[in-house]
């Protein structure tokens, strides 16, 4: 079976969930119970860290189109970061650089979201 | 397993169920590897036959576990063809559009996504179905540019 775990840090306002292993079809509900939770806890700012991600599918991809347009209503946004060339390729094939805003490294997302 | 001497053939029979997707990306991933193709190459058709194998699982099975998956690898030289079949509802990959992420995004929708990843990333793409019998897709890479 797929290994996909998530760990969820805060800083702040601001959540960071960190994302290991291969995240697919089966997986993705594990993604989703993670911005279910913040959402419920009014965490908007979420930046997404793809360091150790090693795989995903639309499933996966769908999980952020799911849950943007809540949060960015609620003032908040997602920001991915870290991302291998393998994962951001398949991230640029669907278009999602006109929609999400992705960063290097994740201290550039994070400073996005503290405005300076 | 290796049959005759111009071609290599495998296949692999799976139930239905989102766990079994990395076993599936596994027997793709070491018959792409045997084929003697690129890393790069690999990893996508491994995308392509997920994104198959998940259409049917939603889709054609309607998440039911008990469905069967027949993957059947074939390759020899100059390509690599996924042949993906089973046995759930009918699928007219015609009435996908060409999705349009803004709209998906405005409508949620997620669906259609992987149709459009399978395009992008084989050669060739083609959907057979005999309503109440089977279904099949296949998938084409080619392994020489040219």
């Amino acid at each position: 079976m797929a290994e996909f775990s998530t760990s969820v840090k805060e800083m702040g306002d601001i959540s960071i969930i960190n994302l290991k292993g291969y995240l697919d079809a089966h997986t993705a509900p594990t993604l989703e119970n993670n911005f279910t939770q913040l959402i419920g806890n009014n965490k908007f700012k979420i930046v997404v860290n793809f360091e150790d991600l090693a795989y995903i599918s639309s499933a996966g991809l769908g999980v952020f189109m799911a849950y943007i347009e809540n949060i960015r209503e609620n003032n908040g946004d997602i920001k991915l970061a870290n991302m291998s060339d393998k994962v951001f390729n398949i991230f640029d094939l669907l278009g999602f650089p006109l929609l999400y805003e992705i960063y290097k490294h994740e201290d550039e997302a994070i400073k996005k979201f503290s405005g300076s | 397993m290796s049959v005759g001497k111009k071609n290599n053939v495998d296949e692999l029979q799976v139930k239905s169920k989102t766990e079994n997707l990395s076993e599936i990306r596994d027997f793709v991933s070491e018959n792409a590897q045997k084929a003697g193709i690129p890393t790069t190459m690999v990893e996508n058709i491994i995308l392509a036959v997920d994104e198959a194998c998940t259409n049917i699982i939603k889709h054609a099975y309607k998440l039911s576990p008990l469905g069967e998956i027949i993957i059947k690898i074939d390759y020899d030289k100059e390509k690599f063809i996924i042949t993906i079949i089973d046995y759930g509802k009918s699928f007219e990959p015609d009435q996908v559009p060409q999705p349009d992420l803004r709209k998906y995004y405005r409508e949620h929708r997620v669906g259609g996504l992987g149709m459009y990843l399978m395009k992008s990333l084989m050669d060739d793409v083609t959907y057979t179905s005999i309503p109440g019998k089977y279904n099949k897709v296949l998938l084409r890479k080619n392994i020489r540019s040219g």
